[in-house]
This record gives C-alpha cells, sequence and structure tokens, in this order.
C-alpha cells in the first residue's frame, strides 16, 4: 500500500461563527429562553459553535411567520417560484466547497464525498425540482394541483445539507412554506442556507430554519398550523410522528430505516461487485439508511469474495475528513458510536466472526474501523437492526429463490443490490425484492430525477422525480 | 326446524295436508271428492318453499361459517358474525394469494375484473332485490369496467425512465403494496369503490363490509368471475371487534378506512396502524362514489420501486 502524504482541503474557505441563532421570518434570532447545545467537529471533538435551542415558543414564532409568508407564496407564478429556486441552486455551486467544507466538519465525512456527491446532487435537486415549479398541472396530479401550507420537515445527521435540499426543493416549488429542524449534531449547514436564502432574496417566513434536539422536532411536527410533515430518521421515531399525525388529517411522508441486502451471485464480476460492496457499506461511514449493509453471496463465490474484498478492505484510509485521499471519516457522534460499538460486541457474542483491516485510528474523535463479520445466520441481531456505520454483515445463499427469501426477510425495505451478469435473472430478482431501490450490478446511486424511499417499515412517499412533488400537492 | 319450516310459504300449507295422501301426490291440484273434512282447503296457486340463502363469510374463496359459531340478524337474515379469528384467517389467505395475483400479467388481471362486471350484469335482480337502484348497479358495473382497463395502463402512467445525470439505465414502476385491510362503505358502489382500485394492481384485501347480504352477494359474483381464491377476502360483522386487529396486523401493508364514519375509531386505528407503519387511507367524510375517482385509489396502495443498472460495453 502507498503512503500518501496529507492532502488537507483549506479550512480557511468557510467561516463559522461562533454562536447561531435560530432563521425564522427572514432574520436570525436567540431563541426565547436562551437556551443553546453546543455542536462538535466528531474528527476532533473541537466545538465548532453554538446554536440556540428552539423551545416551542420559538416553533410557534416559525410556524406562524411560515403561514403567513404561504399566503404571498403559494399566490405567486409558478415561474417566479421557480427563479427563486434557480437562484438558489446556483448560489449552492457558487459556495460549494465552502458548504462542503462545513459540511465534512460538522458531520465527519470525506472531503472527497462532501464535495464530489453531496454539493453536487444539493445543487441539481434544486435546478431539478425549480423546472417543476411552473409545470404542476402537467405532472398527472390534476389540473390545478394546490400547496398544502406549512411543512414541517425533520431531517437527520447522515447527509444534512442534501436532506434539506430534498425536503425544501420540493416544497417550494410545490407553493409550500418550511419549518425545518436539522439534526441536533449537525446543525450548520442548514443555518448557512438560510443565508443561502438571504441571498437569493427569498421572502422573508417562506423558509425558517429552527435547531434543537428531538423534542424541537416532536413540538413541531404536531403543531397544528402545520400542514404536511416530513421526516427522515429512525423508523422508531417515525412511528412515534405517525402516531402522533393520526387523526389530524396531516400529510405525512416518512424516510426510515434499512437494512439492504446486496446479493453477489455466482457470475458476477468479482472485482466490480466488491467495489459496490465497499461503496455500499463503507459510503459516508456506512450513515446512510438505504446502506448495503447485508451482504449475500452466493456459497461457490463466498471465499472469493470474501478474499477479494479483505484486501480491498486493506486500502481503505480512514482518518482526517478533510484529507482529500480520506475514504472513511469520523463517526458522526459519541452517542452513534457507542451504538455502532455495542451492536459490534452483541454480534461476536451471537457468534459471528469479526474482522476488520489494521488500521489505525486518531487518538482524539469519534472512530470506527471498517469490519465484516462472517458466518452471521438471519436471526442474529446485527443481521436484522440497522448498525448505522462500517459493519457488514455477511451470510450465504445457494439459489435465487433463497437469496431473494433472506433479501427480504426483514421488516424493512428500502433499498437492495443485485450483482449478476445474466440480464434475465436481474430482472427477475428485482422483480421479487420488496425494496424501493434495486440497484443492479452498481449501488449507493442518487439522483433528483430519480424516486427514491421504502417498502414497509422503511416509510411511505417517495422523494426525487416527479413523484417526490405528490406528498407536497392537495 | 329446518329452514323452509319458516319459509313465508308456510302459511299457505298445513301439517296435516302435507300428509295427505292425495295432496302428496298430486300437490296444488284441488281434488274436492277426496279432501277429508280436517284438510284446510287447497285454493292457493302452485306454492313451494322458498330456498333461502346462507349468509357466511368469503375467506379464501370459500363460504365458511365464522370460527366462533356466532352469527346476528340483520333484516331478518342470521347473517356470520365475525371475529378476530376470521380476520387474522382472512389476512392469511390473502397473504397466501398476493405474490400470484400481482404475479399475474396486467392483461390477465384486467380480464378477470371484466369478468366481475359482466356478473354482475346478470345478476343485476340479485342486487335489485336487495335495495340497491337500479341506477347503483349500473355505476357499480360500470366502475368495475374503468377498473378493469386501467390494470395495463396505471405503470405506464405512474411509471417509466427517469433522465438520470449519468450513464444509467433507471426505471421505476409501481407495484402493490400487499396486503390492504378496508373498512367498507356500506353501498355496493362504495363497496365497489373501494375493492377495485386496491386489487386492479395486484393487492390482495381482507374487507369489513356493511350491509352484509349485498356484500356476500358481491362475494359471490367474485366467486364466478374467475377471481382466484384469498385476493377478495369479505368478513361481515362488527367493525370495531375486527378492524383493530387488521389495524395493528404484522402482515398488512396498508389500511383504507374510507368506511369508518365513527371519526375517533378512524384515530384509534390511524394510531394502531402507525405501529407497523402501514399505508393508511384516511375516511374522507362523505365520499361521492359517483364521481370519478381518478388515480389516487390506486396509487395510494401502490409502491414506486426504481431499477439502476450501469450502461457500457
Amino acid at each position: 500500500m502507498f503512503e500518501y502524504a496529507p492532502a488537507p482541503e483549506s479550512r480557511s474557505v468557510v467561516e463559522i461563527a461562533s454562536s447561531y441563532g435560530l432563521f425564522i421570518d427572514g432574520s436570525f434570532d436567540g431563541g426565547k429562553d436562551g437556551n443553546v447545545f453546543k455542536t462538535v467537529d466528531p474528527a476532533t471533538e473541537e466545538v465548532l459553535a453554538e446554536v440556540a435551542a428552539a423551545g416551542p415558543e420559538d416553533v410557534d414564532r416559525a410556524v406562524a411567520a411560515a403561514r403567513r409568508a404561504f399566503t404571498t407564496w403559494s399566490a405567486l407564478p409558478g415561474s417566479e417560484r421557480a427563479k427563486y429556486l434557480f437562484r438558489i441552486a446556483r448560489i449552492i455551486q457558487e459556495r460549494s466547497r465552502e458548504l462542503a467544507v462545513l459540511e465534512s466538519l460538522d458531520n465527519g465525512k470525506p472531503i472527497r464525498e462532501s464535495r464530489d456527491v453531496d454539493l453536487p446532487l444539493v445543487a441539481a435537486h434544486f435546478f431539478y425540482y425549480a423546472g417543476w415549479a411552473d409545470k404542476l398541472r402537467y405532472a398527472g396530479f390534476g389540473p390545478d394541483p394546490r400547496p398544502l401550507g406549512v411543512a414541517a420537515q425533520v431531517i437527520p445527521w447522515n447527509f444534512p445539507l442534501l436532506m434539506l435540499a430534498w425536503k425544501i426543493a420540493p416544497a417550494l416549488a410545490t407553493g409550500n412554506t418550511v419549518v425545518l429542524k436539522p439534526a441536533e449534531t449537525t446543525p450548520l449547514s442548514a443555518l448557512f442556507f438560510a443565508d443561502v436564502c438571504r441571498q437569493a432574496e427569498l421572502p422573508a417566513g417562506v423558509v425558517n430554519i429552527v435547531t434543537g434536539a428531538g423534542d424541537t422536532g416532536a413540538y413541531l411536527v404536531r403543531h397544528p398550523d402545520v400542514a404536511k410533515v416530513a421526516f427522515t430518521g429512525s423508523t422508531e421515531v417515525g412511528r412515534e410522528i405517525a402516531r402522533s399525525v393520526a387523526g389530524t388529517g396531516k400529510r405525512l411522508t416518512l424516510e426510515l430505516g434499512g437494512k439492504a441486502a446486496n446479493i453477489v451471485f455466482d457470475d458476477a464480476p468479482i472485482d466490480q461487485a466488491v467495489e459496490g460492496i465497499v461503496n455500499g457499506i463503507f459510503f459516508n461511514q456506512g450513515h446512510v439508511c438505504c446502506a448495503g449493509s447485508r451482504l449475500l453471496v452466493q456459497e461457490s463465490v463466498l471465499d472469493q469474495v470474501l478474499e477479494s474484498l479483505k484486501r480491498r478492505m486493506a486500502t481503505l484510509r480512514v482518518g482526517d475528513p478533510l484529507d482529500k485521499n480520506t475514504d472513511i471519516g469520523a463517526i458522526n457522534s459519541a452517542a452513534q458510536l457507542a451504538r455502532i460499538t455495542e451492536l459490534s460486541e452483541i454480534g461476536v457474542q451471537e457468534g459471528a466472526e469479526r474482522w476488520s483491516p489494521e488500521c489505525s485510528l486518531p487518538d482524539r474523535g469519534f472512530w470506527f474501523a471498517p469490519t465484516i463479520f462472517t458466518g452471521v445466520t438471519q436471526a442474529h441481531r446485527i443481521a436484522r437492526e440497522e448498525i448505522f456505520g462500517p459493519v457488514l454483515s455477511v451470510l450465504t445463499f445457494r439459489t435465487p429463490d433463497e437469496a431473494v427469501a433472506k433479501a427480504n426477510n426483514t421488516p424493512y425495505g428500502l433499498s437492495a443490490g443485485i450483482w449478476t451478469e445474466k440480464g434475465s435473472r436481474i430482472l427477475a430478482v428485482a422483480d421479487k425484492l420488496r425494496a424501493g431501490v434495486v440497484w443492479a450490478n452498481t449501488f449507493n446511486k442518487f439522483d433528483p430525477a430519480s424516486p427514491f424511499g421504502g417498502y414497509k417499515e422503511s416509510g411511505y412517499g417517495r422523494e426525487g422525480g416527479r413523484h417526490g412533488l405528490e406528498a407536497y400537492l392537495a | 326446524m329446518p329452514k323452509s319450516a319458516k319459509s313465508s310459504a308456510a302459511p299457505a300449507t298445513t301439517p296435516s295436508a302435507a300428509v295427505t295422501p292425495g295432496a302428496a301426490t298430486t300437490p296444488g291440484a284441488a281434488s274436492p271428492a277426496a279432501a277429508p273434512v280436517t284438510a284446510a282447503p287447497l285454493t292457493a296457486a302452485p306454492v313451494r318453499l322458498a330456498v333461502r340463502k346462507t349468509y357466511k363469510l368469503y375467506i379464501g374463496g370459500k363460504f365458511p361459517r365464522s370460527e366462533s359459531g356466532r352469527t346476528f340478524v340483520v333484516d331478518g337474515d342470521n347473517v356470520a358474525l365475525a371475529s378476530r379469528k376470521d380476520a387474522r384467517d382472512a389476512v392469511l389467505a390473502a397473504r397466501a394469494a398476493q405474490s400470484k395475483w400481482a404475479g399475474a400479467t396486467a392483461y390477465n388481471r384486467g380480464q378477470v375484473l371484466y369478468r366481475i362486471a359482466e356478473m354482475i350484469e346478470a345478476r343485476r335482480a340479485e342486487f335489485v332485490a336487495l335495495g340497491v337502484p337500479d341506477a347503483e348497479v349500473d355505476a357499480t358495473i360500470d366502475r368495475w369496467v374503468w377498473y378493469a382497463g386501467w390494470s395495463d395502463k396505471i405503470a405506464q402512467v405512474t411509471g417509466g425512465a427517469n433522465p438520470v445525470a449519468g450513464p444509467y439505465l433507471n426505471i421505476s414502476a409501481p407495484e402493490p403494496t400487499g396486503v390492504v385491510g378496508i373498512v367498507a362503505p356500506a353501498s355496493l358502489l362504495g363497496l365497489v369503490s373501494v375493492i377495485a382500485p386496491a386489487i386492479v394492481t395486484g393487492n390482495t384485501v381482507v374487507v369489513l363490509a356493511d350491509a352484509p347480504q349485498i356484500a356476500i352477494t358481491l362475494a359471490e359474483v367474485l366467486a364466478t368471475s374467475d377471481v382466484p381464491g384469498g385476493v377478495v377476502n369479505l368478513l361481515t360483522g362488527r367493525h370495531p371487534e375486527t378492524a383493530p386487529w387488521l389495524a395493528s396486523h404484522d402482515d398488512v401493508n396498508a389500511l383504507d378506512l374510507t368506511g369508518v364514519t365513527d371519526p375517533e375509531l378512524a384515530v384509534e386505528w390511524e394510531r394502531a396502524a402507525a405501529g407497523t407503519l402501514k399505508r393508511v387511507i384516511r375516511p374522507s367524510g362523505a365520499t361521492d362514489f359517483t364521481a370519478d375517482p381518478g388515480l389516487r385509489p390506486m396509487t395510494a396502495l401502490l409502491e414506486t420501486k426504481t431499477v439502476w443498472h450501469p450502461k457500457g460495453y
């Protein structure tokens, strides 16, 4: 393995203030009761900034501002709304390096991913939905589709700015206004997005950002003046939100957990499949709801696949997220690291065999070496529960039917992968997989034009594409 | 006593007349000379006891009684009173039938739905006799025909290729969500308007039906229309007893509450459905079932699956 000299991206492209307020009705202010929380760089545990924790009165103000803005925003011609969104897309492109560095600092993801995946997709998402704003009557939801009102949007920490884009772009294009709560551990890029809105001269109140923890989000989604709730996060919280929304008439879309099967047949091109396996589970430290966290390998090629996989994993570089050569960055928080560590220990206790390549981890910050478990059965917790970290469970199968049965043996149904050279097998297996996204001979590909979302307990509704408009239209 | 003893034709015949040799050999023929003084005068036109229908449940293509053995009286008929166990059995039947029904060609499902329309047309008198207005029977038949035609069109309207920014084939297609629990409206048209959009795309359903006689008569239509057993399962009874078990059932994918009239119960069941994150169609007040239903009754019970594949030599 080559030695690489450090190649850090400059931190100086982004200026982080020491404290941030809430973005309500077009301006920043401190929370009503003055509560704050700290957001840290998970790679160093250094405090990046203090952020206001929104209380009930703050959320009330944000929802009220969004209600007021809705009247004028929804009445704007679609072509005018479109131009605001195009502006936002352009400003994001212009500031993309700054935002990528910020995202890597606050989240811990490698700069290579925030720069080459997250930010381009963020800009593309706004650009895509901008174009829909004046074409809604052609979208197949009736001749005169109407916006719903105020959308309460709660997003996770794994792709902070990308999830914001998935939520805000279709909401604004369809004429809704937004109160968005970013995750507690990754609030900064959403607050920078508020500045993007300011630069775009977006009317006050159309986008409001309230930072805080789970209770802020819970209060927001229960707010009576909210017409639409969109949540991305854990299945457990998703259930709670679905219960709280019952009977209110609020529209609801949920994008929740996953435990995707990545199925490798014996005729698969092994080297390509191994790249796909690595991308499937180690992309973004495995903090991906659609991660290919269950590898199903046809028994006859198990040894070959494992050997290649281990060889490839030994070349993964874990460390400084801002280093351009880093493959695996920091785990987002101490709490998430504890969960990954706990489930991995349970994997060993339940009898699976654990392996990681030799790799030195930094002394400070939250780190977890890329890990695979072999000898995993369907009953093991590491085969059933979402670990949300760089941990892969390897299972085997003999026949395509067995592969499908094992792949579908989960309450989740977000994504799946198929690796085989046989076209008819791809189509037949894809038909039988109960998952919203199926990647065949590829994995973890995303596009604003491509609908994304799950079956079963991975949630309901789709984000992206024409389908993504439906959740925001009456 | 056998059911015939309660027939409306009974008063015209007396037990003593039934044992009269002459009357037995030539029923209905008046024979004054042979008439004993104890016999009632046989003056009426020929009469016979009607053979009544037993209203049972419809599960897995069969017409079982409730496993609980219970019945309740509706308009003079003893109707099966479905239990929690019946609801679970119906879910099993629906699940067992689902993959094959979804795997049938859209053309085939369309033909089956069209066949249902034909069968209702043929049995129109039965529905009218149960008090369904002629116009509603017409609308019901037309609704089946409308949905029959959707079977091989909905995928093109709601899916297709997505122009992603890269060398990939990317296609979205709708798929049935799976097993759907339905609390159905009382009317025939309402009942059909919740069943048809669910099954046309390949879902299977467990229906808690009001108006049992109408629902079971529809079940008889379905049983003779090449609808595979288990695709539609109909339970008669009291919804508050069975609906919670459908709402919380782990193997039910969606819950259609269109027919729920009590808002509090609707909330309770929607909340119960959240435990397994079911798709829920909420009651929408007084739905006008004569109106164009649009796509939503179908799309609400569809998943979108998107498949990616790289392009290259």
